[in-house]
């Protein structure tokens, strides 16, 4: 993709530097003259923002490390300690954690707009599968995050996601036992979190370091999904690419900043500011925002076993997507059909949300009683998740391989530039 | 260059190739073998350590409790039940022993020989090891917030995404108003 190199080191320390180890090079050709389509919009600055994100939350999570004492009776003082003692440790704190949120909204900004303009399609499978393993460890990150500070969500929380593998038969309970380090979640538990947690970020930098090599080996995708075949479709990363990427972190860091600064606390739960009491569950327990989709669709099914499963096999469906989708086209803005039911998917993960954080039992339509159907009256969240689950997996099993197939796409343009520069003698 | 490519494949006498294959094979398992013995304690080492095995046992004087209450008691770093049922309560167990359950016992097998009104149970709900709060529910037992599981005053499952009924852990009478858990 970025043909041969384009650096010429220009003082006499670059050439010796060049010549021994040409990473000046690397970052040139990777960074400078590397080729971006013209036609990138602004959804494409959120990958630059999360390595934003990642920064964030490395430089700050190894400053709250200094302050914090990963046990359990010292855990949730330690937190306290941080907010009220340590010179703007609210400030690191707020940021550590309202920075998890903010990874997380823009992940999925990421992966939806990968999914929207099929950035996943050939030759960018590796490519998507790495950026699928990244998300998997943030979920693992951010969960053991949670449960450091040690208060009833960190604590009922971990209990609710371990207890997940006691679901398997024959060896669901020794695997319980083996991530507890004890008989439930207890100080073992707490300690290998924190470790595990210090641990995968550094984790997920090694895979985005692949996933950005596998980006810079197959080349961006962009709106059009037309690959650029010309000069005249690419400009050089910098300074169009670096300029449009530090706009876009910049307005990102102003929604940071007024999380941090007016609503710390939004996100979060009141019930963590009271510590760990292993003998009474909130009354009512749920995940942090980023997991209510698949929270949901754990609990959408009656049976244990099938509610993992199903939880799971929601984020298989994500792997596998560069298989499951038919299209030739890729970028939905030449496939209408393909448009709605993405439009409509979106709807449903963020329905799946709100049934995260509801309980089964609540009514949809307040003061509606209609039938029970298996149990459960057809007015209540557990319905309305179990039919949002429902089409989650279909679009995925169903919508994803036989559209592609049905429908007929729009006309593609034959290059990037031709829909801008206009082309005279276009076929159709 | 047919007859060098031909030597090449000749082996010669004594470097039989099943001979080399087994040293392939030998020095494979054995670092296989290194491997595993090595990864073992790796892994191990995250079971729970001899001294959270060692605090396996809890007494408890049953003489703290009314009819009707429950005191709920740190057992192995889990939540433990201990009911004083009713009569009314116990009725309703008996009751419900040949309705179709969906981890069948009978109430009898549940609690100790003529001690019907004591209900040892762990606290953990069998679905996600939340606490069940009691008193709840559709059957007056347990009731889980978490994902809305409801057991009977046996502490079986009746409604709900669990799939056993509240676990009875080990335990014995060391008098009429002491009990030994584990």
């Amino acid at each position: 993709m970025s043909g041969h190199s384009t650096y010429e080191p220009k003082t006499g320390f670059t050439r010796w530097l060049d010549a021994r180890l040409p990473i000046l090079r690397l970052g040139h050709d990777s960074f400078v003259d590397y080729p971006t389509p013209r036609n990138l919009n602004y959804w494409w600055t959120f990958g630059g923002i999360l390595s934003l994100c990642l920064a964030v939350q490395i430089v700050t999570g190894i400053v709250l490390a200094m302050h914090y004492t990963p046990s359990a009776a010292a855990a949730f003082t330690s937190v306290e300690h941080i907010m009220r003692d340590v010179n703007y440790g609210w400030l690191l704190r707020y940021m550590h954690a309202n920075g998890a949120s903010m990874f997380f909204i823009a992940v999925y900004i990421h992966m939806l707009r990968g999914v929207y303009y099929g950035s996943y399609k050939a030759p960018r499978e590796v490519l998507w599968i790495l950026g699928c393993v990244i998300y998997l460890l943030m979920m693992a990150t951010a969960f053991m995050g949670y449960v450091l500070p040690w208060g009833q969500m960190s604590f009922h929380g971990a209990v609710v996601i371990t207890s997940l593998f006691s679901a398997f038969p024959v060896v669901g309970e020794a695997i319980t036992t083996l991530l507890w380090g004890a008989f439930a979640v207890d100080e073992p538990t707490l300690k290998r979190f924190f470790s595990l947690h210090y641990l995968l970020p550094f984790m997920i930098a090694g895979v985005v370091i692949l996933h950005v090599w596998a980006l810079h080996v197959v080349g961006q995708n962009n709106p059009t999904g037309v690959d650029p075949k010309s000069k005249a479709d690419t400009l050089p990363f910098t300074p169009y690419a670096t300029v449009k990427d530090a706009f876009g972190m910049s307005v990102f860091l102003i929604l940071f900043a007024t999380l941090v600064f007016y609503m710390p606390d939004a996100l979060g739960h009141a019930d963590n500011y009271v510590p760990a009491n292993p003998l009474v569950t909130p009354a009512h327990i749920v995940p942090e925002w980023y997991f209510l989709p698949f929270y949901a669709i754990l609990r959408a099914l009656p049976d244990k076993l099938m509610g993992v499963l199903a939880m799971f096999g929601a984020i298989a469906c994500i792997f596998a997507l560069p298989w499951l989708d038919t299209s030739k086209v890729k970028s939905m803005r030449y496939r209408p059909q393909a448009r709605a039911y993405f439009l409509i998917f979106l709807v449903v993960c963020i329905i799946l949300g709100f049934c995260g954080a509801k309980l089964p039992s609540d009514q949809v339509i307040p003061g509606l009683v209609t039938v029970p159907v298996f149990g459960d009256d057809l007015n209540s969240f557990v319905w309305l998740s179990r039919l949002a689950t429902a089409y989650y997996f279909a679009y995925f099993l169903v919508v994803m391989p036989l559209l592609g197939l049905t429908e007929k796409p729009l006309p593609v343009p034959e290059t990037i530039s031709s829909p801008v520069l206009g082309d005279a003698d276009k076929k159709d | 260059m047919a007859d060098t490519a031909a030597d090449a494949t000749n082996h010669p006498a004594g470097d039989d190739p099943s001979r080399r294959d087994f040293i392939h094979i030998a020095a494979i398992t054995a670092a296989v073998g290194g491997v595993a013995a090595v990864a073992w304690p790796f892994i191990d080492q995250m079971n729970p350590a001899a001294d959270t095995m060692a605090l396996a046992s809890v007494e408890y004087d049953l003489t703290k409790l009314e009819p009707g209450q429950q005191v709920v008691i740190n057992w192995q770093g889990k939540p433990l039940f201990i009911r004083y049922r009713t009569e009314a309560q116990i009725a309703a167990a008996v009751k419900d022993d040949n309705v179709s359950l969906r981890d069948p016992q009978t109430d009898a097998e549940r609690h100790k020989d003529g001690k019907a009104q004591w209900l040892v149970l762990v606290g953990s709900c069998t679905h996600l090891g939340c606490v069940p709060t009691v008193g709840g529910g559709d059957y007056g037992g347990w009731f889980c917030p978490c994902h809305g599981s409801h057991y009977d005053t046996s502490g079986r499952i009746r409604k709900g995404p669990a799939p056993k009924n509240l676990a009875v852990p080990e335990y014995a009478f060391l008098s009429d108003t002491k009990v030994k858990i584990g």
